[in-house]
C-alpha cells in the first residue's frame, strides 16, 4: 500500500488513476496503460489501499491531536451496554478496531510506473498556492496516541511506516516562531476578521473536574474523558507539555507585549487582528496554541497530493465514514500544538523529503494546510451544515490564512443559509389519553382483564413519574427502585389480550416522550391527534424543565458515539429490562414491527417538480415536517425493536469464534427474522425510497449482535447497504435520483452504523463492492421520495447528533477551551405541532378511480391530501353519526321492547340471552338504513368541507371535481365499514342495553320511575338535603338519647324543620335518589316519635311535652309531605312496626289518639289502604307485648277496623270526637 | 378554608380520642368558632376514621366481641331501656355504629341457623325494625343516630353532600360556559377511570392547564389526599392530563405540590379561568 502511495507522491500514477483503482474492480477504459501496469501489479493489495491511508494519516498526525475531542472510532464502554451489568472487557479493545488490517502485504517495490499525468478527478477549484514552505522539523512520536483521529488503523504490515524524528522541541517562547494566534502573518485577503462573538459558557460538568483556574492558562493535561478509561492508558502526550501553568497575570502581559509589537510591526494588518474590544480571557485561552502561517508550509507539493488523494476517497465514499473524515480534517485545522516526542530516534535523517520516511506533517502549518486542502474539496458539504458550523467555519482564521477563496465562499454559504438547527428539547412525560375505541370494556376478554389492565395502566405511569423524579440522582438505580414493582405488574398480566393492550400503552407512550425530540411532542402517529393532547400539557413545566436543560452539560460521545437510549428512551429501555418478561418482548416485538411495517409503507407526498413556487414553498413545510414526524418514529421504534430483538443474543463475553461460531451461525440462520427487513429494503431501494427506510434500518441494525451480520440474511443486506452507500457519491449531480441533504443523511447513519462494534471491521474494506453495478430496478415512478428534499439540517442533525460534533469542535477552538464536551449556550427555536395528514385510502378500482388519480397528478399535492383527509374523517365521522342516531334509536326500541316483555312475563323476564335473540331478530334488519344514512350523511356533508379547506382561488371545476371524489370516498369508506359491521354493532349495543336494563330492574325497583324536576321558577334556593338528613338525625338522636337535662328542641324548629323538608323536596336540584330515601325514612321516625311523644321539647318553661294541637300539626305537615312531595316512595308501613309502636309502651299515660289520628288520615289521604293497615295491626298482635299493652293494641285495632268506610264529612265527625276516645283508651 | 399543616395539627390534636357524638362536635365548633363547621366536623371525621382504623383490629378479636357481647347481655337485662350498647362504644373507644354491627352480627349468630349475610347486616342497619329482637333493635338504633362519624345515616349524609357539591360545580360549569361530560357520560362510553367531569375543551386556571375536575366534599388531609391521589387522580392524570380538585371542605396548603405535575388544588371553583380563544391561528 505504501507502494501506491509512494507512487502517488512521486508522481508516477495521477490521483485519478489511483482512485478509480481503488473505487473499481474493473479497469476504466480511460486509464493510462502505463499507470493501469503500475497498479494492477499491486491489484490484490487495492482494497487495503483505503484503509492503509486512514491509518497513516492518523499515525501522521498524532503528534499534533492529542488534544481536542478524541475522533474514537467506536467508543468503548458502549451505553448500549445492559444497564446495571459491566461491560464486556473485551468492548474497549475492540473499540479500536485494530484487527482492520490484516498484516499480510509485504514491501512492495514494484511500482514503478509512468509518471502522472493530470489531476484529481474530482478536486476542489483551489489551486496549489505556491509559497514556500519553513518546516519544522519535528519529531513523531512513536507513541500510540489516542484521539489523534481515534480510529487508529495500525498497518503493521506496513514497510514505510513513518519513522521518528526528531527536531528541538518548540520554542514557544520564540514570539517569531510562535506568534499569538490572531497576528498572523499577511494573509493574501484584507479582510478584516469578523467581529468576536461571546463565548460560549462551558458549564460542562467535567469542567468541575479539571481545575478552573487553570483552564485559561495552561493546556489541559487530562482532556481524556472519564468515559473512556482506556484511552487513559495510553495517553501519554502530556508529556511534551509542561504540567505547570503560567499564572493568568503573565499571560496577560504577555499577550499586552505581543500586542504591542504587533500594532508596531504590522501598521496595517491584512490578516485577521483581534478587534481592540475583544475580550481579553479568550485570547488569553488561545496564547499557548501554535499559529499557522501558509507561508511555512513544508513540501506543499506532498501535501497536496495526499489531501487529493484523500479527498477522493471521501468523494468517492471509499471511507466507512464521511463525517468521521471531517472531523479528523477539522482536528487538524483546529490542532493547537505539535507535541514533541521525548523518545524520538535522532538516528534517522530527515534527508528524503518526497517519501513516506519523513513525516507528512511536520508542522501546524502543514496540517492546517493540508485540513484545508481537504476542505476546499468538500466545499458542497460543507455547505449544507448547519448555520452554527458554517459560521464558525467562515469566522476560522486559519482558514481565513490559507484559503481565502474557500473562507469567501463559507461566508456567502453562511449568509445565504437558513438552516438553523435548534436542538433537541425533550417533551415532558404527558400521558397516553384513554380511548374508548381501543380502551374500553367490550376491547377485553373478562371483567377482570379490563380491571388489571386499569390497574396497570395507573402503575405504569406511578413508575413512570418515579424515574422523572429520581432517575438523575446519584445513587438512584432503576432496577433496585422500580425493578420489582414492574415485574409484580407484568405477573398480572395473565391474558395474552392484556399483553397486547399493555404493549400498545407502552408503544404509543415511547412514541409520544420520544418520538419528535423538536415537536411539541402529544401526537401520535397514526392517530388522529386530539385536541386534548394538542393544547398539550404543561408548556410551563416543559420551559422550566428546558430552562433545566440549558445548563446541563452536552452529552454526545463524539463523533462515532454508539448507540445509545437519551432521555426518556432510557426509561423505556430500562423498563424492557426489569420487566424481563418473554411475553412481553414477544408482544413489543409484534407491535413494532406492526407499526414500522405500516408507517414505513405510509404513502408520504411525492415531490412533483412542476408545482407552482409559492403554493410548494408553504406545502414543502408540511411535507418535511411530515415526513420527519414519520422518520424519526420510524427511527425510534426500530431502535427498540432491535434492541428487544437481539437482547437476547446480545452479552458481554466477546464474540464467538472457530467451531462455537459455526454451530451457532447454523442455529441462528434457522431462526426467520423478527421482520422481515431485508424485503423492506429491497422494496425501499426499488421505490426509491431509501431515504425513509435506511434511516430506521440502521437503527435496528445498530442493536444487532456480533453474530448477525454473519449470517446470510443480515449479511445480504449489509452489502445492500453498502453498494447503496457507494453509490450516493455526493459531487454527482444526480438530484432527480436523490436531493444532497438526502444523500448526506444516508451517508451520516450508514457512516455511523459502519463503526458499530458489532459490525464486522472487514466487511467495509473487503467487501468487493461491484458499486458501478449497483442500479436497482426501480418499479416508482420516477420522482420517488428519494428525489424529494424531504430532509433539512434539523432532521439530519436530529437524526445525526453526532455531525454537531464539528460545530463543537470549532467552538472549541473559539473558545480556547479544551474540555472535551463542554456545554454551550444552546439556542432554542420553539417548533410547533407537527400534524400528520391523513392516510391514503388505499382503495381505489376501476375507471373512476383512475380518473382521479389521473385528476390528482396534475394538481398540487396537497389537494389530494385534503380531499383523502376529508374523505377520512367524513367516512369516519358517518359511522359515529349512525351510532349516534341509528343504533342509538333502535337501542332505545330495544329498552321499551323489553320493559313490555318484563310486564307481560312478570319481574322475572325469562333468559336473557333468549331475549337479546328476540330484541335482535327484530332490531338487527333496520340495520340496513345504515348504508342509506351513511350515502347521505357523506353526502352532505364532504362538500363543504373540502371547500373550506382549499385554496379560494381554486377553479370550480376542479373543487367540484375534488367535491366528489371526496364524496365518493368517503362513502366508500362508510359503506365498507357499515356493511361489515352494522350487524355486530348493533348486536353489541343492544345487548349491553339489555344488561343495563336487567341490573337496573334488580336491586331498587322503587328508585326508578318517573321523577319530576323542580319547577321552572325554582331558583334552587332550598335548604340542601345533606344538611336536612342531618338536623333530623340530631332530633332523632335527641329523641332516643341519651341527652343532657337542658338538651331538647322548640316545636317551631321542628315545624320550620318541616318546612324546610318540604323546600327541599320540591326542588330537585341537589336531591339524590339515596338522600330521598333516608329522608323519607327519617321522617316516619319523626312521625313515629311524635306519635309517641318520645321528643324533648324545649320551650315555655317547664313545658316538656308537645301539646296536642302542635303535634297534630306538625304531623299533619309530615302527612301532607308524604303526599304531595316525596317522589319516592316513603316506608309508611314503619308506623305500624312493633319498634315505633312499641315507643309508645314506654309512655304512661299511654295516648293512643295522635295513632288513630294517623291511621285515619293515612287512609284519607290515600297513603295506605285499610287492608295494608289491618294487615300491619293483624302481624302486631304477633309480636310479644306486656298484657296490658296488648289489650290496648286490640282495641285501637278493633276502633280502626270498625269504623266504616264512610266519605268524607263522617271522618271529619269522627275526628271531632277521637280526643275523647283516645282519652278514654289511655285511661281504660 | 386553606389551612396550613400547623394549623391543620392543632386542629386535630384536640381531636385524638373525642367520641363521636354531637356534644364533642359542639364543644369543637366552640373551641375553634373561626373556622367553618363543616371542616370541623369533615376533619373530626376523618381524624376519626384514622383512629378507627388503627384500632379496629382489636376489637374484632374473638374475645372481645365476647366480651362485648356479654357486657351487652348483661345490661340490658339490667336496664333495656339504658343506653347500654352506646356507653359501651363510649367505653371502649369504639364507633357506636360499628359496636352495633358488631352485636348485631354476634346476636344474629346465635339466634340463626346461617352466619348472616352482609347484605342482610347492612339491612337491618338501615331499618333497624326488621331486628328479631325489640330491644337490640332500639339500642342499635341509638347508636346509629347518636354517632357523627359512622353508620348508614351519615354515610347517606356525606353521600348527599358529595352529590350537592357535584351538582354545584356543575352549575357553575354550566354558568361559566364550559361544556363537559360528566361521570355517567364518561361510563357510558367505557371509560374505566372517572373524574367527575372532563372538559371538552381544556381551560387554563393560574396558568395551568385543566383537562378535569374533580369535586371532593371533604378537607384535603394527607392521609385522604394520598389515597385519592393514588387512586383517582393520578389515574386520572394518567388517562386525561393535568385536572383540578376542589376541596370544598379546605385542605392542607402543603398538600399543593403537584401543580407543575398536573394536579391543581382549590378551596372553590377558580374564579379566573383562562379559556381557548378561537381567534388566535
Amino acid at each position: 500500500m505504501a507502494a501506491v502511495l509512494e507512487s502517488l507522491l512521486r508522481e508516477e500514477v495521477s490521483v485519478a488513476a489511483v482512485v478509480r483503482w481503488i473505487a473499481r474492480s474493473t479497469r476504466g477504459s480511460e486509464d493510462n496503460p502505463g499507470e493501469a501496469a503500475a497498479l494492477s501489479s499491486l491489484r490484490p493489495l487495492r482494497k487495503e489501499f483505503v484503509p492503509f491511508l486512514l491509518n497513516f494519516l492518523r499515525e501522521q498526525s498524532s503528534r499534533v491531536l492529542p488534544q481536542g475531542p478524541p475522533t474514537p472510532a467506536k467508543a468503548p464502554g458502549a451505553s448500549a451496554a445492559l444497564p446495571g451489568r459491566p461491560g464486556g472487557p473485551s468492548r474497549g479493545s475492540r473499540g479500536a478496531r485494530s484487527q482492520l488490517f490484516p498484516p499480510t502485504e509485504a514491501p512492495s517495490t514494484a511500482a514503478e510506473a509512468p509518471l502522472a499525468r493530470r489531476g484529481g478527478r474530482r478536486r476542489g477549484p483551489g489551486p496549489a498556492r505556491e509559497r514556500g514552505g519553513r518546516g519544522l522539523e519535528e519529531g513523531v512520536s512513536g507513541e500510540n496516541l489516542p484521539g489523534a483521529g481515534g480510529r487508529r488503523l495500525r498497518g503493521s504490515g506496513s514497510p514505510s511506516r513513518p519513522s521518528l524524528t526528531l527536531s528541538d522541541p518548540p520554542n514557544l517562547s520564540n514570539l517569531e516562531e510562535f506568534p499569538p494566534v490572531g497576528s498572523v502573518p499577511p494573509g493574501p485577503t484584507g479582510r478584516t476578521k469578523p467581529s468576536r462573538r461571546i463565548n460560549p459558557t462551558p458549564v460542562s460538568e467535567e469542567r468541575s473536574l479539571s481545575k478552573p483556574k487553570t483552564c485559561f492558562t495552561s493546556p489541559p493535561i487530562n482532556c481524556v474523558p472519564n468515559s473512556q478509561p482506556s484511552a487513559l492508558d495510553t495517553s501519554p502526550w502530556g508529556l511534551g507539555l509542561p504540567p505547570g501553568c503560567r499564572s493568568l497575570q503573565e499571560e496577560r502581559e504577555m499577550l499586552r507585549k505581543e500586542r504591542s509589537k504587533q500594532l508596531q510591526q504590522s501598521p496595517t494588518p491584512t490578516c485577521p487582528t483581534p478587534e481592540l474590544g475583544s475580550p481579553l480571557p479568550s485570547r488569553a485561552g488561545s496564547l499557548t496554541d501554535e499559529p499557522a502561517d501558509p507561508a511555512r508550509v513544508s513540501s506543499r507539493q506532498r501535501l497536496e497530493l495526499v489531501a487529493l488523494v484523500y479527498s477522493s476517497c471521501i468523494a468517492e465514499n471509499l471511507v466507512p465514514n464521511l463525517f468521521l473524515e471531517l472531523f479528523f480534517v477539522f482536528q487538524l485545522l483546529t490542532a493547537r500544538r505539535m507535541v514533541t516526542a521525548k523518545n524520538s530516534d535522532p538516528e534517522l535523517s530527515p534527508g528524503v523529503l518526497d517519501s513516506l520516511e519523513s513525516p507528512l506533517f511536520q508542522s501546524i502549518h502543514d496540517c492546517v494546510f493540508f485540513a484545508v486542502q481537504v476542505l476546499e474539496c468538500h466545499f458542497q458539504v460543507l455547505s449544507n451544515l448547519d448555520k452554527g458550523t458554517l459560521k464558525l467555519l467562515a469566522e476560522n482564521e486559519r482558514l481565513l490564512c490559507f484559503s481565502p477563496a474557500l473562507q469567501g465562499r463559507l461566508r456567502a454559504a453562511y449568509e445565504g443559509s437558513v438552516a438553523k438547527v435548534s436542538l433537541a428539547m425533550p417533551p415532558s412525560a404527558q400521558a397516553v389519553s384513554f380511548q374508548p375505541e381501543t380502551d374500553n370494556r367490550a376491547n377485553f376478554s373478562s371483567d377482570r382483564a379490563f380491571h388489571t389492565f386499569k390497574k396497570q395502566r395507573d402503575v405504569f405511569y406511578e413508575v413512570l413519574r418515579e424515574w422523572e423524579d429520581h432517575h438523575e440522582e446519584p445513587g438512584w438505580d432503576f432496577e433496585k427502585g422500580l425493578g420489582s414493582r414492574i415485574r409484580a405488574m407484568m405477573g398480572q398480566l395473565s391474558a395474552a389480550c392484556s399483553h397486547s393492550h399493555f404493549v400498545r400503552l407502552f408503544q404509543k407512550q415511547l412514541l409520544q416522550m420520544c418520538q419528535s425530540p423538536g415537536g411539541a411532542g402529544g401526537t401520535v402517529l397514526g392517530e388522529a391527534p386530539d385536541v386534548l393532547s394538542m393544547l398539550g400539557a404543561d408548556k410551563l413545566g416543559r420551559l422550566w424543565r428546558l430552562q433545566e436543560r440549558l445548563m446541563a452539560p452536552q452529552s454526545s460521545g463524539g463523533p462515532c458515539p454508539p448507540p445509545t437510549f437519551p432521555g426518556c428512551q432510557g426509561f423505556f429501555r430500562d423498563f424492557i429490562l426489569s420487566a424481563s418478561s418473554f411475553q412481553f418482548n414477544q408482544h413489543l416485538m409484534d407491535s413494532l414491527s406492526l407499526k414500522i411495517r405500516e408507517l414505513n409503507g405510509l404513502a408520504l407526498p411525492q415531490h412533483e417538480p412542476s408545482d407552482e413556487d409559492g403554493e410548494s414553498d408553504v406545502d414543502w413545510q408540511g411535507e418535511r415536517r411530515q415526513f420527519a414526524v414519520v422518520l424519526l418514529s420510524l427511527r425510534l421504534l426500530a431502535k427498540f425493536l432491535g434492541f428487544v430483538a437481539f437482547l437476547p443474543y446480545r452479552g458481554p463475553e466477546p464474540p464467538p469464534t472457530g467451531e462455537l461460531q459455526d454451530s451457532i451461525l447454523a442455529l441462528r440462520s434457522q431462526v426467520p427474522p423478527v421482520l422481515d427487513v431485508r424485503t423492506l429494503l429491497q422494496r425501499g431501494l426499488q421505490a426509491r425510497r431509501a431515504v425513509l427506510t435506511v434511516p430506521w434500518l440502521v437503527e435496528f441494525l445498530s442493536f444487532a449482535d456480533h453474530v448477525v451480520p454473519l449470517l446470510d440474511y443480515y449479511r445480504d443486506i449489509f452489502i445492500l447497504l453498502l453498494r447503496l452507500h457507494r453509490s450516493l457519491v455526493l459531487s454527482q449531480d444526480s438530484e432527480a435520483k436523490m436531493c444532497f441533504l438526502n444523500k448526506l443523511l444516508l451517508l451520516a447513519v450508514l457512516g455511523w452504523l459502519f463503526q458499530i462494534p458489532t459490525v464486522p471491521e472487514d466487511l467495509f474494506f473487503l467487501e468487493e463492492g461491484p458499486s458501478d453495478a449497483f442500479e436497482v430496478d426501480t418499479v416508482a415512478p420516477e420522482h420517488g421520495l428519494d428525489a424529494a428534499p424531504v430532509v433539512d439540517q434539523q432532521l439530519l442533525y436530529t437524526c445525526c447528533p453526532y455531525i454537531g460534533e464539528l460545530r463543537k469542535l470549532l467552538a472549541l477552538w473559539v473558545s480556547g477551551s479544551t474540555g472535551r464536551s463542554g456545554g454551550f449556550m444552546r439556542k432554542i427555536t420553539p417548533t410547533t405541532t407537527t400534524g400528520l395528514g391523513a392516510q391514503p385510502s388505499g382503495t381505489s378500482q376501476g375507471l373512476q378511480a383512475r380518473l382521479a388519480h389521473a385528476f390528482f397528478h396534475n394538481q398540487p399535492p396537497s389537494l389530494r391530501r385534503t380531499v383523502e383527509f376529508v374523505a377520512e374523517r367524513i367516512g369516519s365521522n358517518c359511522v359515529k353519526h349512525i351510532k349516534a342516531t341509528l343504533v342509538a334509536d333502535l337501542v332505545r326500541q330495544a329498552e321499551s321492547l323489553l320493559q313490555e316483555q318484563l310486564v307481560t312475563q312478570g319481574e322475572e323476564g325469562g333468559d336473557p340471552a333468549q331475549l337479546l335473540e328476540i330484541l335482535c331478530s327484530q332490531l338487527c334488519p333496520h340495520g340496513a338504513q345504515a348504508l342509506a344514512l351513511g350515502r347521505e350523511f357523506c353526502q352532505r356533508k364532504s362538500p363543504g368541507a373540502v371547500r373550506a379547506l382549499l385554496p379560494e382561488e381554486t377553479p370550480a371545476a376542479v373543487l367540484s371535481s375534488a367535491e366528489n371524489i371526496a364524496v365518493g370516498l368517503a362513502t366508500e369508506k362508510a359503506c365498507a365499514w357499515l356493511s361489515a359491521n352494522i350487524t355486530a354493532l348493533i348486536r353489541r349495543e343492544v345487548k349491553a342495553a339489555v344488561s343495563r336494563t336487567l341490573r337496573a330492574q334488580g336491586p331498587e325497583p322503587a328508585a326508578r320511575g318517573e321523577r319530576r324536576g323542580c319547577s321552572r321558577a325554582c331558583e334552587h334556593h332550598a335548604p340542601l338535603p345533606s344538611h336536612l338528613i342531618s338536623e333530623i338525625k340530631d332530633v332523632l338522636s335527641l329523641a332516643v338519647g341519651p341527652r343532657d337535662p337542658d338538651e331538647g328542641v322548640s316545636p317551631e324548629h321542628l315545624e320550620q324543620l318541616l318546612g324546610q323538608l318540604g323546600q327541599t323536596l320540591r326542588c330537585r336540584q341537589f336531591l339524590c335518589p339515596p338522600a330521598e330515601q333516608h329522608l323519607a325514612k327519617c321522617s316516619v321516625d319523626l312521625a313515629s316519635l311524635l306519635v309517641a311523644d318520645q321528643i324533648p321539647i324545649l320551650g315555655p318553661p317547664a313545658q316538656y311535652r308537645l301539646e296536642r294541637g302542635q303535634a297534630r300539626r306538625l304531623l299533619h305537615m309530615l302527612l301532607s309531605l308524604w303526599k304531595e312531595d316525596f317522589q319516592g316512595p316513603v316506608p309508611l308501613q314503619l308506623l305500624l312496626s312493633p319498634r315505633n309502636v312499641g315507643l309508645l309502651a314506654d309512655t304512661r299515660p299511654r295516648e293512643w289518639d295522635l295513632l288513630l289520628f294517623l291511621l285515619r288520615e293515612l287512609v284519607e289521604k290515600g297513603l295506605m289502604g285499610r287492608m295494608e293497615i289491618e294487615a300491619c295491626l293483624g302481624s302486631l298482635h304477633q309480636a310479644q307485648w306486656p298484657g296490658d299493652f296488648a289489650e290496648e293494641l286490640a282495641t285501637l285495632s278493633n276502633l280502626f277496623l270498625a269504623e266504616p268506610h264512610l266519605p268524607e264529612p263522617q271522618l271529619r265527625t269522627c275526628e271531632l270526637v277521637q280526643p275523647n276516645r283516645g282519652t278514654v283508651l289511655a285511661q281504660s | 378554608m386553606i389551612l396550613t399543616k400547623a394549623q391543620y395539627e392543632e386542629i386535630a390534636q384536640c381531636l385524638v380520642s373525642v367520641p363521636p357524638t354531637r356534644q364533642s362536635l359542639r364543644k369543637l365548633k366552640q373551641r375553634f368558632p373561626s373556622q367553618s363547621q363543616a371542616t370541623l366536623l369533615s376533619i373530626f371525621s376523618q381524624e376519626y376514621q384514622k383512629h378507627i382504623k388503627r384500632t379496629h383490629g382489636k376489637h374484632h378479636t374473638s374475645e372481645a366481641i365476647e366480651s362485648y357481647y356479654q357486657r351487652y347481655l348483661n345490661g340490658v337485662v339490667k336496664n333495656g331501656a339504658a343506653p347500654v350498647l352506646l356507653d359501651l362504644a363510649n367505653e371502649v373507644d369504639y364507633a357506636p355504629s360499628l359496636m352495633a354491627r358488631l352485636i348485631l352480627e354476634r346476636f344474629l349468630q346465635e339466634h340463626e341457623e346461617t352466619a348472616p349475610s352482609k347484605s342482610v347486616i347492612n339491612s337491618m342497619l338501615r331499618d333497624p325494625s326488621q331486628i328479631p329482637d325489640g330491644v337490640l333493635a332500639n339500642q342499635v338504633y341509638q347508636c346509629i343516630v347518636n354517632d357523627c362519624c359512622y353508620g348508614p345515616l351519615v354515610d347517606c349524609i356525606k353521600h348527599a353532600i358529595g352529590h350537592e357539591h357535584e351538582v354545584l360545580l356543575r352549575d357553575l360549569l354550566l354558568e361559566k360556559n364550559l361544556s363537559f361530560l360528566d361521570e355517567d357520560q364518561l361510563r357510558a362510553k367505557g371509560y374505566d377511570k372517572t373524574p367527575d367531569f372532563i372538559l371538552q375543551v381544556p381551560v387554563a386556571v393560574e396558568g395551568h392547564i385543566i383537562h378535569w375536575i374533580e369535586s371532593k366534599a371533604s378537607f384535603g388531609d394527607e392521609c385522604s389526599h394520598h389515597a385519592y391521589l393514588h387512586d383517582q387522580f393520578w389515574s386520572y392524570w394518567n388517562r386525561f392530563g393535568p385536572g383540578l380538585v376542589i376541596y370544598w371542605y379546605g385542605f392542607i396548603q402543603e398538600l399543593d405540590c403537584n401543580r407543575e405535575r398536573g394536579i391543581l388544588l382549590k378551596a372553590c371553583f377558580p374564579t379566573n379561568i383562562v379559556t381557548l380563544c378561537h381567534s388566535i391561528a
